[in-house]
Formats: C-alpha cells, sequence, structure tokens
C-alpha cells in the first residue's frame, strides 16, 4: 500500500472518466489530476456532474468507462478508500448512534487501534466544539453540528486526501467559517482535499486550483486568479441613471458585450447575500428562508412576483452592468449616450470581473458553444 | 490473499456490534423471536390438544428461526434510506464484509435469544438428553437463518415494508412445511418430500433428538444439509448483493 500511496505523485488521476444514467450523460469523459497536499476545488452549475465525479472517486458508484486512481490505487479500492475520508452533503451518520459510538464505528471499519482511535476523536472533538455532545444521539444535533461530525469521522482515520461535498451548505456565517478555517489547518498538515462546493468565494479563499465542470464536461481547469485574469479581458462597468431607460438602448452603444439589468444585478447581489449567510447555492436559493422558499422571498421584496423576462419584453431600469473588452471607448460612448439622451449618471464604475464572474461566463461560454 | 480475508473479517466485527446497537437492542425483535413464535405454539397446541412439551423442539426452531431473519431484510431498505449504506460503500470494507457483519449480528442474537424458548422448554419438563447437540444445532442453524435473510434482503427496494412482505411470503409457508408442529415421521410422503427443501426441517429434527424424541434423519445427514443450505445462501446472496448493491445508490 505504502509503494502507491506515498511519494509526490498525484492524489488523484482520472482519465475519460464517464457515467451515464440510460441516455443521459451525467460526466462525459473528464481527465485531470490533483496533487498530493493540494486544495482542490471542483465547481459547476447544479447538474454539472460535480456529485457524480465524487461518487466514482470514493467509489460509491462506478464508472462507464474511462480510469480514476486515488493515490495511486483504483478509485472505489480497499486501499484507495483506507487512505480517503469522505464528507458528504447530506448527513450520512447513524441517528440511533451518539457521536462516539459513530466515530469509534468509523475508526473500527478503517482498522484504527481502539486507544489510539479515542485519542483522535477526543482531539477532533474538542477541535470542532462537540465535545460537550459527544454523548448525544446524533438525531438530536442540529444540521451546524451534524456537518462538523462528519467532518469528524472524515478525518479520524487520519485519511490522505479528504472529499469534501459542499461542507459547508446550509451553515450560517459563523460556522461555514469556523470550518473554512479548520479545513485550512488541516491543509497545513499536508492532507489534500477534493471539494466541490457552490460557494465561488469559499472556492476562490481555499482553493489551489479549481476545475470547473458543467454538463459533464470540464470547462476549465487552473487557479481562481489564473481563471479571473483569463476572463479579465472583460471589464464591467456598473452604471446607474436618474431615469428608466431600456435596455436595448444601452446593447447598441459600441463597445458594450453584455447588459445585466437592475433585474439581474439584484438577484445575483441577493444570492451572493444568501451564500454568505447560509453557504447555499444558487440550486438552493430560497430553501433556507423562512416563509417556504421563492414565496418567502417574495414576502421579504427580495423577487418580483413575476419575472420581467415572463412577459416577453424587460421593463425599463436606471441601473446596469455593461460587460465590455475595451473600457475607455465605452466610457466616453456612456457620456455621450447620457448627453444624447438627457440622462444623468448617478453612479459609474469599473470593476474588473471577480472569480464568481469568470465562473459564469466559462459556464455560459460553455452553453453557447454547445 | 488470506490475509485481505481476515482483514475484511475483523472489520465486519464493527458492522456486527453496530447491528447490535442499532437493530437488536429493540424490543420488537424479542417480540417477533420470542413472544410471538410462543404464543402461535399455545394456541396451536390447546386448539389440536397435543402436548405443550412435544412441541417445544419446534418451539426452539421457529424462535431461532424469526429472530435470525428478522433484521436483514429490512435493514438494507433502512440503510439506503438514512444514506448510511452510502457511508458504508465509501468506507474500505467489501460488499461481502457488510454482509458478513449483518450474517454474524443476526446469528449471534438468534443464539442468544434462543435461550428464551430452552428456558421456557426446561420449564415445561422437557429433558435435554444431548445439550451439545441442542447447542451446536442452534449454532448452526442460526448461521443459516441468517444467510437465509441475506438472501431475502437482496431485492433493492425503497422501503423496508416491500422486504418485509417477501420475507413473510417465504419465511410463512416454510413454517408450515417443515415439520414444525407435527414430526417428520407423522407427516405423508408427499409433505415429508416437499419439508426436504426447508433448512428449518433439519433444525426442528435435530432439536427433537436432543429433547429425547429421536431424529427421523440421521444427524450428520440434518447438519450436513444445514450446511450446504449456508454454502448456497451465501454465495447467491453475495453475488445478487453485489449485482443490486449499486441499484440502491
Amino acid at each position: 500500500m505504502d509503494n502507491a500511496s506515498t511519494g509526490s505523485g498525484p492524489a488523484i488521476e482520472v482519465r475519460g472518466l464517464t457515467k451515464k444514467y440510460g441516455k443521459l450523460t451525467a460526466v462525459d469523459g473528464i481527465s485531470f489530476e490533483v496533487m498530493k497536499g493540494e486544495f482542490f476545488g471542483f465547481l459547476g452549475p447544479n447538474g454539472a456532474g460535480k456529485t457524480t465525479s465524487i461518487r466514482m472517486l470514493t467509489g460509491i458508484i462506478s464508472a462507464n468507462s474511462g480510469e480514476a486512481r486515488v493515490m495511486g490505487y483504483p478509485a472505489g479500492s480497499i486501499e484507495s478508500k483506507q487512505l480517503s475520508g469522505v464528507v458528504p452533503e447530506q448527513s450520512n451518520v447513524y441517528m440511533d448512534l451518539t457521536a462516539w459510538q459513530n466515530l469509534m464505528l468509523t475508526a473500527d471499519l478503517y482498522r484504527i487501534a481502539s486507544s489510539e482511535a479515542k485519542v483522535r476523536a477526543q482531539r477532533l472533538l474538542l477541535q470542532l466544539g462537540l465535545d460537550e455532545r459527544k454523548h448525544s444521539h446524533a438525531r438530536e444535533y442540529s444540521m451546524g453540528m451534524k456537518k462538523r461530525l462528519l467532518l469528524v469521522s472524515a478525518l479520524i482515520s487520519d485519511p490522505e486526501i479528504v472529499f469534501l461535498d459542499e461542507p459547508t451548505s446550509g451553515l450560517d456565517v459563523q460556522s461555514a467559517r469556523f470550518i473554512r478555517g479548520l479545513l485550512l489547518d488541516f491543509k497545513k498538515e499536508g492532507k489534500t482535499f477534493f471539494l466541490t462546493t457552490h460557494n465561488m468565494s469559499e472556492a476562490a479563499e481555499m482553493c489551489d486550483r479549481v476545475a470547473i465542470m458543467n454538463r459533464g464536461r470540464l470547462v476549465a481547469l487552473d487557479t481562481p486568479e489564473n481563471l479571473r485574469i483569463t476572463t479579465g479581458k472583460v471589464s464591467l462597468i456598473d452604471v446607474n441613471f436618474d431615469k428608466s431607460i431600456p435596455e436595448e438602448t444601452l446593447k447598441a452603444i459600441p463597445g458594450v458585450l453584455r447588459v445585466e439589468s437592475s433585474q439581474a444585478i439584484e438577484t445575483a447581489e441577493i444570492m451572493k447575500a444568501m451564500v454568505a449567510m447560509g453557504g447555499m447555492g444558487p440550486g438552493k436559493m430560497g430553501q433556507g428562508m423562512k416563509g417556504g422558499g421563492r414565496a418567502g422571498m417574495q414576502r421579504a421584496g427580495m423577487l418580483q412576483t413575476q419575472p420581467p423576462e415572463a412577459s416577453g419584453k424587460k421593463p425599463p431600469g436606471n441601473r446596469f452592468r455593461l460587460h465590455t473588452e475595451n473600457t475607455g471607448e465605452l466610457l466616453a460612448a456612456l457620456v455621450d449616450f447620457s448627453r444624447a439622451h438627457l440622462l444623468k449618471m448617478n453612479v459609474l464604475s469599473v470593476n474588473p470581473p471577480s472569480f464568481e464572474d469568470a465562473f459564469v461566463m466559462l459556464t455560459e461560454e460553455a452553453n453557447r458553444e454547445k | 490473499m488470506k490475509n485481505r480475508i481476515l482483514d475484511q473479517i475483523i472489520r465486519s466485527m464493527a458492522l456486527l456490534k453496530k447491528d447490535v446497537m442499532i437493530y437488536y437492542s429493540k424490543g420488537p425483535v424479542v417480540l417477533m423471536g420470542v413472544l410471538w413464535p410462543a404464543i402461535m405454539f399455545i394456541s396451536f397446541a390447546l386448539g389440536r390438544g397435543m402436548a405443550i412439551e412435544a412441541l417445544m423442539p419446534g418451539l426452539i426452531g421457529v424462535s431461532v428461526f424469526f429472530t435470525c431473519s428478522a433484521i436483514s431484510p429490512v435493514a438494507f431498505p433502512w440503510e439506503t434510506a438514512q444514506r448510511t449504506l452510502e457511508r458504508l460503500i465509501s468506507a474500505p470494507v467489501a460488499i461481502w464484509t457488510i454482509l458478513f457483519g449483518d450474517m454474524l449480528a443476526s446469528a449471534m442474537v438468534g443464539i442468544v435469544v434462543s435461550i428464551v424458548p430452552i428456558m421456557i422448554a426446561l420449564g415445561f419438563g422437557v429433558t435435554f438428553t444431548n445439550p451439545l447437540m441442542m447447542a451446536l444445532a442452534v449454532i448452526v442453524g442460526s448461521v443459516c437463518f441468517a444467510t437465509m435473510a441475506l438472501l431475502i434482503s437482496v431485492p433493492p427496494v425503497s422501503a423496508p415494508q416491500y422486504t418485509q412482505m417477501l420475507s413473510t411470503l417465504i419465511k410463512f409457508p416454510l413454517l408450515f412445511i417443515s415439520g414444525v408442529f407435527i414430526p417428520l415421521s407423522s407427516l405423508s410422503p408427499a409433505a415429508r418430500a416437499i419439508s426436504y427443501i426447508s433448512p428449518l426441517t433439519y433444525f426442528t429434527d435435530i432439536a427433537r433428538y436432543a429433547a429425547g424424541h429421536g431424529s427421523y434423519l440421521p444427524l450428520y445427514a440434518d447438519f450436513l444439509a444445514i450446511l450446504a443450505f449456508t454454502f448456497v445462501f451465501w454465495v447467491v446472496a453475495v453475488k445478487l448483493h453485489n449485482k443490486t448493491l449499486p441499484l440502491r445508490l
């Protein structure tokens, strides 16, 4: 076992991995490598194939074709599982057992000596703030505590590589930050992390490199900063006029690649705020709100009753985000435009794209190509 | 290879412990394994005017049979729904290890629960002329019935009640063809021929011998039959679970 797991080779090697469910190709021939000690992000919109990929790498499901190796062993083999820890998105601890019993069961399954397991469990429970409730049944735990227990369970075998599927989703800001901090501490110990998340700021903060999946395919793989720079030739100009104007008028200005209306900007801001509040991704938007999802958001005034697109025509607005590759030219054109239309610009700011913007651009670009 | 198998057997002990803590510490298991067979037997004895002590070997058989086959068919769909099966699959254990741990837990509980009907039998004045043979039969029979339960748990259904239904459909007919209520010697030749397809028949035959009533078949044939059933159940269960388990995930 040691021959394959030691050394500086890749922790994960994936070649042409494919998974099909009937006619649907969930993962379509992806290939990548994750180096040992790396914090690797695996991102993508809902249904991109992230969870299917992680399930293949952890041996929960098997691939239709292609090859995956974890720490030098075929993914799903006893050897690769022995060196891996898994934190699934949804809790899978035994609710009828206490946290301590759950941990001892995991330790026994990994054949960790009882004395060693007790020491590790105690240390991890203290680190993750579960020590006082270690003899409570898992069913009595809050969502945040269950997430922490999953993390302790994944770490009790002292794995070389940890697979994290949305480890902070559904958590409050404090808990999510706490877990991110801990993960970064564990990274210093040389562990490899494979993270899937919807939270772009989390990915940008924690990951050395990220792979972006879309519709089962890998569309980008680089450091978050490089991905941001790659798409960085595009600048974003936020403009706020004193009067409402139709979006189409702005699209006609030379140098404008794309226009986001106030509706889109607000929705993006709400999503960003919700991610920050509870680590929720776009797919989970509204799930955690009291009052029930979209209805709750409508009551809170966060969404219009009917999306403007539903009527087929976008209503005029006064707040826009313009995408351009020629900032200077567009700024001059905007000044001319506002003069010509007797508009006053209350806000005019030029911003480089964030990592989240880069993610959206890359996945949209892939959708267009498809 | 030998070390690998031993390694997995050691890991299966964790699953045995887990099953005992989660499933077998609950009242319904004792109810299904002891109370229900006891009530059925008492009503049968009263209805047919049979001596209770003559029915005791059968009661032990039914008790062991029901206890050992109570949990496995329910545990798989339950663990699938709770996602804990996924947890086990991502741990360094083979599918057969999970099955082996499950089987050991069921067999162990069957052995422990068998003490209750044996005590009841002793209370009714049954004398076990060969207690060692009785103990051996309980051990071998428990393993056999627990392995049969693994086979019943093969269909990858989403809700425990579906396998419970299947389990009842299989177990109840076996109960009535196994010479549990009527000794093999008193069965018609046709009924006796049918009884040979049930492992419970051989267990009850040994239990009758141990209780001093004499066995219909030679003891070695009874034991060989139980071992053969266990082997076939195990091989088929592992093969089929390897096919159906991915469908649960």
